[in-house]
């Protein structure tokens, strides 16, 4: 039996201080009040004393409760129990079902060492032509959607879970709504993959510790399964709280802010989860897509802003369409010239062209006269809104790659496409 | 000799230890903590009274008060010798090829592998004799290494006045076998291997002077060389906001760029880019030397989520890898992204530190440290007169894409071109999106002076009329401003983009360059006359269509000839004879 400390030198904040030896930097401890039982973490040590992270908050923690250390760092259960489960953020069952401790992993474990990663190589299809078509998706690829808060991304994620070819799904909800948390879990009953499903959930009542477990326990598992050969998709939502609770957290702990009261590790504390997202050769891989609500709707802010940086591109959601401009996927052409050889070639001509209707638009909202130009850019500009955009469009990668040049076709003339001359004799439709 | 150099912890913070120690330490000398059968390699960064503040590279997890730190005396060193080229090391040169040997998928702590190889023989030739006068750098034999001579050297610590009295004949020589004796005035002896160890915080300053860098450093990218070049042993940086193409151009430059050695520094950046590298180079090959690129190549791989601390130290262990075949009479590039990462490893140390911070949190000594970098780029010459070479470029990756930041500002002092990419640009899919207003070089093009400043001089008014047109529309504008703005966007087209992943197109040579922008000058001086604007803009469209065709084109080919002859005879068609 490890030794149990009664005296409690300081309660600041989350942060509780013992003084103790023979203790574990990263270590758990188990913290009991009159009003329960919490764990904590060793976040700190100075000569005897221990600073111990509570996760439960320091809210009635009295200074002779006890504090027992648990001889170890925070684990998490792996074994195949999990699916179907749903969990807190510190591992506790939500579903009134037993506790799990088999199989047990140390969260936050090393890196994947880089010459052992290989290049990520299949297509995830979702349906979407803003997906496939112009910013498709890749296993392994981590890829946050830049929303802001009334859109649908927890919709558009759930949708791409569903329709995404894969073996276990892994939810992290922080700061999770009820009603949010209840829409994911009929989704995944509705199709029938609940049973493939894990879930831990930090709701915004939940003690702010437990919103920053969520992502390191979400992917340990999926480390896991992945080793074992199972392609795991992990959803993250929101990491726009995850953010804001380390922020918090540093506060209290009067680190010195970087930006906007943002800590100056922020980028590698993301970096690390989103970086676990990986292509295991002759195993299994992770995926990660993960909603980022942007404070104010501004991309510049610190959370957006070092998470792009991060990932492997991203989707803005606005207007509950999927912005072609902004919106990329960096490991699109690791695949796109396997799926057809014009595929490339639609992405980029549409693209331009559209951004081209923009422009159009612009002049014509200020009151300027119409060119020829201009009333071809307008044509298109709402057909490909309508065809490509929406998010009810749900074709194969091939039908969109078609009606692609089918739009370009009723709009403009074959030089006018920009396009090289041995693709237009192929795709361009006949008469 | 035990106790003389161990301590003991008294404090951890994240990666930050305080360790006690009886006798003495030395500033920035590498310690070990011992956990259990691991030994976490630190690195002395402070020392207050008789206890020291150490980085440790490594996770810190599972530490105690108590545990016992051995300190080494030496300062963080790489290994050099033959056998660097083609290697992959994480940031204080640990071959990670060999790790995950040893290790599989994860790298685990406290796994340290030699950085050469120990075992593999190599062809000696040498060149200095018993009884030579030598002293630190000079070349005293030299072994294949790939197509280079690799330069076997006098250490280059080597302080005053040395003389060979034993070499080794020519022969197969493993790299720890000693090849020469040396004793100077002193009498005192030294033994000199193919290996050295040098500190990576100290450039190594074993050649006569420092050059003016002149010649352009080709690097095949059009808007580069011709625009904002950059100059053999010059240093330029890329900022620009995430997706704006940093990592794209780095790597399109590590491949095209003619240089001897290529080292990438990846730092702190995702671990699937380097990954692209090291599938890609073992397999392209390199058309200057007919070899691959992998084996010019040294990869540095400190990626985001690997070791902060390490990550600091990565970009130094790059720098001195290219020094030290600068010492060859080498001409390298050193690529490295991204220095913020960098910056920012050393802005969490800092916070670790509790030092008084500056802007943005960043350290009050982030400027001189930055210049302290780049200030290791350059073209010198050798003792023995020939010259080598260190280019170094780096990308920053300024917060919200905002070039008013300390790390970009910093750079810009200290850097002799500045590529500036453009969220406008990238979002419009116009690829390089170097800014062609906005960044600036203070090295020689390739391009004739005359037709260059025409050109920038279109460029900035073509802007001026797209502006201008915004306010008052299309047909406010005279056709001949009109004009003007359909050449610029024909100049960004046709010669400033370039589609980098296009066999042809990605890289374009310094002879077709000058061919290439002395046709687009002409295009862009000559006098068109159009009915009106529909006309003008359709013209230009097809022109720009030809044109594209046309840099898709083999260079010299029957097609590059064919399809030249088709925009010449499209010229003719609206201009005046
Ligand atoms: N020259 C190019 N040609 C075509 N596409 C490009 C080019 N440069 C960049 N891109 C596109 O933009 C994406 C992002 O580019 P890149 O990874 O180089 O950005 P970055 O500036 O390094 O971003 P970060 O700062 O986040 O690392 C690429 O995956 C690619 O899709
Ligand atoms: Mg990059």
């Amino acid at each position: 039996m490890r030794k149990v400390y009664h005296r409690i030198i300081q309660i600041a904040g989350i942060v509780i201080t013992v003084e103790a030896d023979d203790v574990a930097y990263g270590d758990l401890a188990e913290v009991t009040t009159s009003r329960g039982t919490s764990l904590a973490q060793v976040i700190r040590l100075q000569d005897s004393k221990v600073f111990l992270q509570v996760f439960a908050g320091s809210r009635g923690i009295s200074t002779n409760d006890q504090v027992r250390f648990l001889g170890h760092p925070m684990r998490v259960s792996s074994s195949e129990n999990l699916l179907g489960r749903i969990f807190t953020g510190s591992g506790r069952p939500r579903d009134h079902r037993p506790m799990l401790e088999d199989q047990l992993v140390e969260i936050g474990g090393p890196s994947v060492n880089p010459a052992r990663r290989i290049v990520p190589k299949n297509m995830i299809r979702t349906g979407i032509p803003m997906i496939d078509v112009f910013n498709t998706l890749v296993e392994s690829q981590k890829l946050p959607i830049f929303s802001v808060a009334g859109e649908p991304y927890n919709q558009l994620l759930a949708r791409i879970a569903m329709q995404a070819e894969v073996d276990v799904i892994i939810l992290g909800g922080m700061g999770l709504k009820h009603d949010d948390y209840l829409f994911f879990r009929n989704t995944l009953d509705e199709h029938g993959a609940l049973s493939r499903s894990v879930m831990f959930v930090h709701t915004a009542s939940d003690p702010v510790v437990e919103c920053l477990l969520v992502p390191d326990m979400c992917l340990a598992v999926a480390e896991k399964y992945a080793l074992d050969g199972k392609r795991v998709l992990v959803l993250l939502t929101d990491m726009t709280n995850f953010a804001d609770a380390m922020k918090e957290i540093a506060i209290t702990m009067e680190q010195i802010p970087s930006n906007r009261g943002y800590p100056g590790d922020l980028y590698s504390q993301l970096a690390s989860r989103y970086e676990k997202a990986v292509d295991f050769e002759g195993a299994g891989s992770i995926t990660i897509l993960a909603v980022t609500t942007m404070p104010g709707d501004d991309v510049t802010h610190p959370i957006p802003d070092n998470t792009g940086y991060i990932t492997e591109g991203q989707f803005y959601l606005r207007n509950g369409r999927i912005e072609p401009f902004g919106s990329l996927s960096r490991l699109k052409q690791q695949v796109n010239s396997d799926t057809r050889s014009d595929h490339r070639t639609i992405m980029d001509t549409m693209i331009r062209f559209y951004a081209d209707y923009k422009e159009t638009l612009e002049k014509q909202s200020m009151g300027f006269q119409m060119s020829s130009w201009d009333d071809k850019l307008l044509k298109y500009g709402e057909l490909f809104e309508t065809r490509m955009m929406d998010l009810s469009v749900n074709i194969p990668l091939e039908e969109a790659l078609d009606l692609g040049w089918k739009t370009m076709k009723e709009c403009f003339d074959r030089t006018e496409s920009g396009i090289k001359t041995d693709l237009l004799n192929q795709y361009w439709p006949k008469d | 000799m035990q106790d003389a150099n161990t301590g003991k912890i008294v404090g951890v913070n994240g990666n930050m230890l305080t360790v006690e120690f009886d006798t003495s330490v030395t500033q920035n000398e590498v310690a070990y903590a011992l956990l259990g059968e691991h030994r976490l390699k630190s690195e002395v960064i402070r020392v207050r009274g008789n206890r020291a503040d150490l980085q440790v590279f490594e996770d810190t997890r599972g530490l105690k008060v108590g545990d016992r730190v051995e300190f080494t005396g030496q300062l963080l060193s790489v290994e050099l010798g033959p056998g660097l080229l083609t290697q992959v090391y994480d940031g204080l040169q640990n071959p990670l090829n060999d790790l995950a040997e040893k290790s599989g998928f994860f790298l685990q702590r406290g796994v340290y592998l030699p950085a050469l190889n120990y075992e593999r023989k190599w062809s000696f030739t040498p060149l200095a004799k018993v009884g030579d006068r030598i002293s630190g750098g000079d070349w005293l034999g030299w072994v294949p290494e790939g197509i280079f001579k690799h330069y076997i050297m006098a250490p280059f610590g080597l302080g005053g006045a040395w003389e060979v009295v034993k070499a080794a004949p020519a022969g197969d020589y493993l790299i720890s076998d000693v090849m020469f004796q040396l004793k100077n005035e002193k009498g005192e002896l030294r033994d000199v291997t193919m290996v050295q160890q040098w500190p990576v915080k100290i450039a190594i300053n074993a050649y006569r002077e420092k050059l003016l860098p002149e010649e352009t450093l080709i690097t095949q990218m059009r808007s580069i060389d011709t625009f904002f070049p950059v100059a053999v042993g010059g240093t330029f940086c890329t900022p620009g906001p995430f997706g704006a193409g940093k990592t794209v151009l780095q790597h399109a430059l590590s491949q095209f760029a003619e240089a001897d050695i290529v080292i990438i520094a990846a730092c702190g950046e995702r671990a699937g880019e380097v990954v692209e590298i090291l599938r890609e180079f073992p397999h392209l090959s390199d058309p200057r030397t007919g070899k691959t690129l992998m084996d010019r190549s040294i990869i540095i791989c400190n990626t985001s989520s690997m070791p902060v601390a390490a990550r600091e130290a990565s970009v130094y262990t790059a720098v001195t890898l290219a020094e030290y075949y600068r010492e060859m009479g080498l001409k390298c590039l050193l690529l490295a992204d991204s220095t913020s990462r960098w910056a920012q490893a050393l802005r969490e140390m800092s916070g670790r530190l509790e030092e008084i911070p500056g802007e943005e949190a960043f350290p009050a000594y982030l400027e001189s440290l930055i210049a302290g970098f780049y200030e290791r780029a350059g073209l010198v010459r050798l003792n023995n007169g020939e010259t080598g070479s260190v280019t170094i470029g780096g990308s920053v990756s300024p917060a919200g894409g905002n070039f008013e930041e300390p790390v970009t500002q910093s750079t810009l002092k200290v850097v002799g071109a500045f590529l500036g990419l453009s969220r406008e640009r990238s979002d419009a899919r116009r690829y390089p999106a170097i800014h062609p207003l906005d960044s600036w070089s203070k090295y020689l093009s390739v391009a004739a002076p005359e037709k260059l400043d025409f050109a920038r001089n279109l460029l900035r008014r073509g802007n001026e009329v797209n502006q201008m047109m915004k306010v008052i529309g299309e047909e406010g504008t005279h056709i001949n401003d009109f004009v003007i703005y359909l050449k610029s966007e024909f100049l960004d087209y046709v010669y400033l983009q370039q589609n980098t992943f296009d066999k042809v197109d990605g890289a374009c040579s310094k002879e077709r360059q000058i061919y290439v922008f002395d046709k687009v000058s002409a295009i862009l001086r000559a006098k068109f006359d159009f009915d009106d604007k529909d006309q003008a803009h359709r013209y230009f469209l097809e022109l720009r269509q030809m044109f594209i065709d046309w840099n898709y084109a083999e260079f010299e080919s029957e097609e590059f000839n064919r399809l030249e002859q088709a925009v010449d005879e499209k010229l003719k068609e609206h201009t005046h004879a």
